[in-house]
């Protein structure tokens, strides 16, 4: 089940490939980095469209020219502690410029949702938990923040400057 | 000093709502105890030995009376009449009850204080110099700057799940009394052949199982690009820093393998390669941050200063104060006064809920109702008349606050040990109060004299960094205590080295008094202990030591 950055609930229409799978011509999949080093060219040239789920230590630089071809990127959180992908994801919006979805999968846990949001995730992979105990209210947990990140929100610095005196 | 303004106040609102939240669910069983250990970590609460320990942040040490005298409620109220200051300028409650906690953090928020980020693996608080804004040889106050971290390194989206902790101190004075080289990234304010302001940044300095002092990765880094620099900084370290062993994932660890050189270029890379989207500070934002910290104006007229020297002439006690807890003031007719919470025989950092009170009255009275907590464990009152100090120490001497001892051999630096802590592997407090009450009769003949004691390898009690320093190891189920000689803290920084084999409980007392009579000894006009040890080398310091009795 996956959990979009509006709070709604839906299934997701990926299919996750294998690295043994034979790559459909045209459903929405995604591949491993390790795949999509060895085959990047063959993926790039096919008409489905194309997701890629990057591990936490990869570096996103690498595929950063390929970025337009892709549609989903499925960032990992191996733990709830491990916080790579929070950078993974700034740089793939920031500096990058990356405009197709970006998922948050692994250990994805409530209290960490509205940071991920903040990063530029738009899409959560989640169980049961998430309708049991409304993790979607999650996001309305804080509503002033002391950072400029992806999600575009003033941060309190520019709400200060901009208030008449 | 700082106030919050509407923004903040929300914020912390807003964060109490989440924690009630998370404290609900986890007694509902909703949240196990591993996924709410690093939520209650996030808010300063920790399972310690006998009961919670919760963390409270005081930025920068920084407390006005209202904050401290709200502490001292809460510490009557919910813990047992007294509370701990700690070496990151926080204040410790050791018996807290789950179940309190979110009208804890309620309370706290109503005086605009909070819990954030007192532990767990994100920005830890931001410490300076206790006599910020006060001091005679400053370059600017380095508290708006100090300030403006505290806000960035609030949740911050991006680095609020690190490798491991990270702890950032500046200092702007050309004395350093924040002990800026042993964090994980220090701040020197400075000031350009242009009259502009800048920071000298530095990285990769800590204590714990691998002592390492700060290197500088900038030398002037202009004022506007302090937090793209700081994002470039913490994003290298987020991605690159390890996270397969706890202890090799400090940014000291990084710094090291790659070399300060190498670091330094990949930040450099980073910093350049996000000029577009990263943070820029603008002048008239610090402005109005620094605004706040500016205290009403001080009454300049001339003190009777003779009418100070015959109470020094008539009362030695009082002479005594005046020569260890009196610095000097920018402005002459001022004092900077420290509070002394080694009494001897006492808990280094604890205070009653009495005297936090009675600080909290004084500041009022003295020094514009502000109050600073050093890393030292003690409490400064900034801006006193000098014609007022005789009363002053009157009144603290008569709550048990008149301890002479600042920078002398009793004024113990001191983690809480195994008296309290989970982690520690020995006791500590009892080791300080018998060394204070040792030294204390010959302490003016020492001068000045920074011991420091951990209860374990953690370093809280900045073991490395005192001239004699004191770790208490478990082996095989003996306390036994190393003592490393030549630490030294501040800007002439340097990391103490073991003497030897680690001495019993009991023989630590004697151990440090031979310690001491070998520099008694040998020091040279005036020399402190750790020029004295660079000069003569530790054989002298050892032959003593381990001679048979």
């Amino acid at each position: 089940m996956l959990l979009a950055d509006d709070g709604a609930l839906r299934n997701d229409n990926w299919r996750h490939l294998e690295d043994s799978e034979a790559i459909p011509d045209s459903n929405p999949v995604t591949v491993s980095f390790a795949r999509w080093e060895q085959e990047s060219e063959a993926l790039r040239a096919r008409n489905g469209r194309l997701g890629l789920r990057l591990p936490s230590d990869a570096p996103v630089e690498a595929i950063a020219p390929a970025l337009d071809r892709l549609e989903l990127i499925v960032l990992s959180f191996p733990k709830f502690t491990d916080g790579r992908a929070y950078s993974q994801a700034r740089l793939l919006r920031g500096r990058y410029g990356y405009k197709g979805e970006l998922r948050a999968t692994g250990e994805v846990l409530r209290d960490q949702l509205l940071f991920m949001r903040r990063c530029g995730f738009d899409s959560f992979t989640v169980g049961q938990r998430a309708i049991d105990e409304d993790w979607p209210k999650a996001f309305a947990d804080f509503d002033t923040f002391y950072q400029a990140a992806a999600d575009g929100r003033d941060p309190v610095m520019r709400q200060r400057l901009s208030r008449p005196r | 000093m700082y106030r919050y303004d509407d923004f903040d106040q929300r914020f912390v609102d807003e964060r109490v709502a989440q924690y009630r939240d998370q404290v609900r669910r986890r007694l509902a069983g909703q949240l196990s105890e591993d996924e709410f250990r690093p939520l209650r970590l996030m808010n300063g609460l920790y399972l310690q030995l006998h009961a919670y320990m919760l963390r409270i942040a005081i930025p920068y040490g920084m407390l006005s009376s209202a904050k401290l005298r709200k502490l001292a409620q809460i510490a009557r109220r919910y813990d047992r009449g007294y509370g701990h200051f700690t070496t990151r300028q926080n204040l410790q409650l050791h018996w807290i009850k789950l179940e309190d906690t979110p009208d804890i953090l309620a309370e706290l928020a109503g005086v605009e204080m909070h819990a954030i980020q007192t532990s767990g693996n994100s920005f830890r608080n931001t410490t300076t110099d206790p006599f910020a804004g006060a001091a005679a040889e400053e370059i600017e106050d380095p508290r708006p700057y100090a300030e403006l971290i505290r806000q960035w390194s609030t949740l911050h989206p991006e680095f609020s799940f690190l490798p491991r902790k990270f702890k950032i101190a500046i200092s702007a004075s050309a004395e350093d009394r924040a002990a800026v080289k042993m964090h994980d990234l220090g701040l020197y304010l400075r000031r350009n052949d242009k009259g502009e302001i800048g920071f000298e940044v530095l990285v990769g300095g800590g204590l714990g199982r691998t002592p390492l002092l700060a290197q500088t990765i900038k030398p002037f880094l202009p004022r506007r690009d302090l937090f793209a620099y700081l994002e470039a900084v913490l994003r290298v370290y987020n991605r690159y820093g390890r996270r397969d062993n706890l202890y090799k994932s400090r940014i000291k660890i990084l710094v090291q393998s790659l070399g300060a050189a190498k670091f330094a270029e990949e930040v450099e890379a980073e910093w350049r390669a996000s000029a577009q989207e990263a943070p820029s500070l603008p002048d008239n934002y610090v402005d109005e941050i620094a605004t706040a910290f500016a205290v009403p104006a001080h009454d300049q007229s001339p003190v009777d200063e003779a009418a100070i020297q015959r109470a020094i002439a008539r009362d030695p006690a009082f002479a005594r104060w005046m020569k260890h807890n009196i610095a000097p003031h920018k402005i002459p007719a001022y004092s900077i006064v420290t509070i002394s919470l080694k009494a001897v025989g006492g808990t280094p950092g604890d205070c009653s809920a009495d005297q936090m009170e009675l600080v909290a009255s004084l500041a009022d009275e003295l020094s514009f109702g502000e109050i600073r907590v050093t890393y030292e464990q003690n409490l400064v009152l900034a801006h006193v008349r000098r014609d007022r100090l005789y009363a002053l120490w009157q009144r603290l001497d008569q709550a048990g606050l008149g301890a002479s001892n600042i920078g002398l051999a009793s004024d113990i630096i001191c983690c809480p040990g195994m008296d309290y802590c989970g982690l520690a592997t020995a006791r500590s407090i009892p080791i300080a109060q018998r060394l204070a009450q040792h030294l204390a009769a010959r302490e003016d003949e020492i001068g000045r004299f920074d011991i420091k004691i951990s209860g374990c390898i953690n370093a809280c009690g900045h073991h490395h960094l005192g001239h004699i320093g004191i770790l208490g190891v478990d082996k095989n189920g003996e306390e036994v205590y190393q003592i490393t000689l030549g630490g030294d803290a501040g800007e002439k920084a340097s990391i103490g080295a073991i003497i030897g084999p680690a001495v019993k409980n009991a023989e630590v007392t004697e151990a440090v008094d031979r310690l001491v009579v070998v520099y008694l000894e040998q020091r040279q006009d005036g020399e402190r202990f750790p020029d004295t040890y660079r000069r003569i080398g530790a054989a002298p310091f050892k032959a003593a030591l381990y001679a048979p009795r």
